[in-house]
């Protein structure tokens, strides 16, 4: 009997979790540990953020899930990965601390015959003083407490605005190195259809401010799209739907201190500048979780595992080489990590080999540019390649049987700009590959036939559908492996 | 009163805006529903070609 340990329990390490449990459950030994009770369908948070969703419908509990797959739900923290054992065990351990009420503070450690490290993102919302909701003085959209948060104190501003007054509100990145741009994307044109709901937007200044070097990058160093007769690139759409709405924006942009009521940045050419804002969501920079790893002789091998961002590095090509040299090839396929072939990263956790988007550096020597996204499509399609492998090589194959490359994959992402049955809209953007491809498309380096962009209610009606069916599917409902990732 | 001259050259001067048709055909019941396939079908062959 094998025993499978995913650490994580989100978009990845979920996906992962259904398809072994499935394949392997009933002969099989897996465990899930996620300091989190609950499953949080990510991408409508932003909806939670306006009021326009409820905690309960982004959210469910995970353990009677796992119970129908025979799946062993651990609610804890994974803190260390001993992949050689330990003094007192010949077989690979995960070391975990519990987060749940009644085993808060209690450690334990789990074998595993194999393991996949689906942990996340750590919200680093210290890297940046004042930024976050806990400590600072901005909202978030991460989780759907913050999104809780940032919902009352939108509210709480549009209901001073109905007695007259007027509000700025900042939407965007809140540091240099930050990705998941589309998220706050979405959040600003959900602000902006909030506030024309309650009637007071000639009363707001929305201001968007990210580290993208032109609006649309979204951290794939943006797309091409053919459109009206031209092939063009992405930009030339985000900045008209901004205009359109109203919006004025900042790009190039690091934020690099959150006092109340005012953001400090910097911007590419080294000078430094202020925001006034009445209310701010900006996005934090992602790092890998805080776990350490050990040898059998309890010697710290954290930097042959990890990256030093903390991200797990896997197989993909790590030695530094400039911009023009970087390839598809760089990018990992099976998300094996190279010393250990029973370790797996997946989602967010595995390091990436580099950024999308071409690195860039303020006079000050600052870096302005957003990190590779890994979140969502990709995310789930890595996560099923490796509980693919995972079977496979638990019925006897000696390596990963299945891929799930980024420069071979592509991505849609629909960006909700407003959510109303029929006035609604959203922008429905695909891309393929993720990772440019200049071998293979030497103009623009993506499938021009599968990369397009969108404005429109069918965008709405998709991303309110697939709400449904990705919640429906998460939590096995009749039918739940036949529907898409 | 005489209309004053816009100000050029600012941030909002230069992207395209939507025409009114454009504007209408967003939420056109009819244009969207039709959309809605096309995009559906769009995103089938993008996931078609992105497993291996």
């Amino acid at each position: 009997m094998a025993r499978i340990v995913i650490l994580g329990a989100g978009i990845s390490g979920h996906t992962a979790a259904r398809y072994l449990g499935k394949w392997l459950g009933k002969q099989h030994a897996i465990s899930v540990v996620s300091p989190n009770a609950k499953w949080n369908w990510i991408p409508s948070n932003i909806w939670v953020g306006v009021g326009q969703m409820t905690e309960q419908q982004v959210t469910f509990e995970l353990d009677p899930i796992y119970k129908k797959l025979n799946i062993a739900f651990h609610q804890a923290k994974a803190l260390s990965i001993h992949p050689d054992g330990g003094a007192d065990s010949a077989d690979p351990f995960v070391t975990l601390e519990y987060t749940d009420a009644t085993r808060a503070g209690q450690t334990a450690s789990i074998p595993y015959d194999y393991l996949i490290n689906a942990t996340g993102p750590k919200l680093n919302f210290g890297a940046t003083p004042g930024l976050g909701p806990d400590e600072g003085y901005t909202t978030s959209v991460c989780t759907p407490a913050h999104a809780l948060h940032a919902n009352e104190q939108l509210q709480s501003a549009i209901a001073k605005m109905r007695q007259g007054a007027t509000k700025t509100f900042v939407v965007g990145t809140g540091h240099g190195m930050c990705t998941c741009q589309g998220a706050a994307f979405e959040y600003i044109y959900n602000v902006d259809h909030a506030l024309r709901e309650a009637g007071v937007r000639d009363q707001a200044r929305l201001y968007w401010i990210s580290n993208e070097y032109e609006l649309g990058d979204f951290g794939m160093g943006g797309v091409h799209i053919k459109r009206g007769g031209y092939v063009t690139n992405g930009k030339t759409f985000a900045e008209s739907l901004m205009v359109e709405r109203g919006i004025e924006w900042t790009v190039r942009a690091a934020v690099k201190r959150v006092e109340p009521g005012k953001i400090h940045y910097e911007i590419l050419d080294g000078s430094e500048h202020e925001l006034d804002f009445d209310f701010a969501m900006l996005i934090p920079p992602f790092a890998g979780q805080p776990m350490k790893a050990f040898d059998k002789a309890g010697e710290d091998i954290t930097a042959d595992i990890f990256a030093p961002n903390g991200f797990m590095k896997v197989d993909a090509d790590y030695k530094p080489k400039p911009y023009e040299d970087w390839s598809k090839a760089d990018w990992p396929n099976t998300y094996q990590t190279p010393k250990y072939k029973n370790v797996f990263a997946i989602g967010i956790a595995f390091a990436p080999p580099h950024l999308i988007s071409k690195p860039m550096q303020s006079a000050n020597g600052t870096p302005i540019n957003p990190a590779p996204p890994r979140t969502g499509m990709p995310s789930a399609a890595i996560g099923k390649a490796v509980a693919e492998s995972i079977r496979d090589m638990v019925a006897g194959a000696p390596e990963p049987t299945h891929t799930a490359n980024m420069a071979r994959m592509g991505a849609a992402c629909v960006a909700s700009t407003g959510s109303d049955l029929f006035k609604g809209t959203a922008a429905t953007m695909t891309v393929f590959p993720v990772v440019p491809d200049y071998d293979t498309y030497p103009e623009y380096g993506r499938d021009m036939n599968l990369t397009f962009g969108e404005i429109g209610l069918a965008g709405h009606w998709m991303k309110y559908i697939l709400h449904h069916v990705f919640i429906y599917q998460a939590k096995l409902r009749p039918g739940w492996s036949l529907l898409p990732d | 009163m005489t209309a004053k001259n816009k100000e050029p050259y600012q941030q909002a001067y230069y992207p395209p805006a939507p025409t009114g048709l454009t504007r209408y055909m967003r939420t056109s019941l009819v244009w969207q529903f039709y959309r809605f396939w096309v995009i559906n079908l769009k995103i089938l062959k993008l996931l078609l070609r992105s497993h291996h």
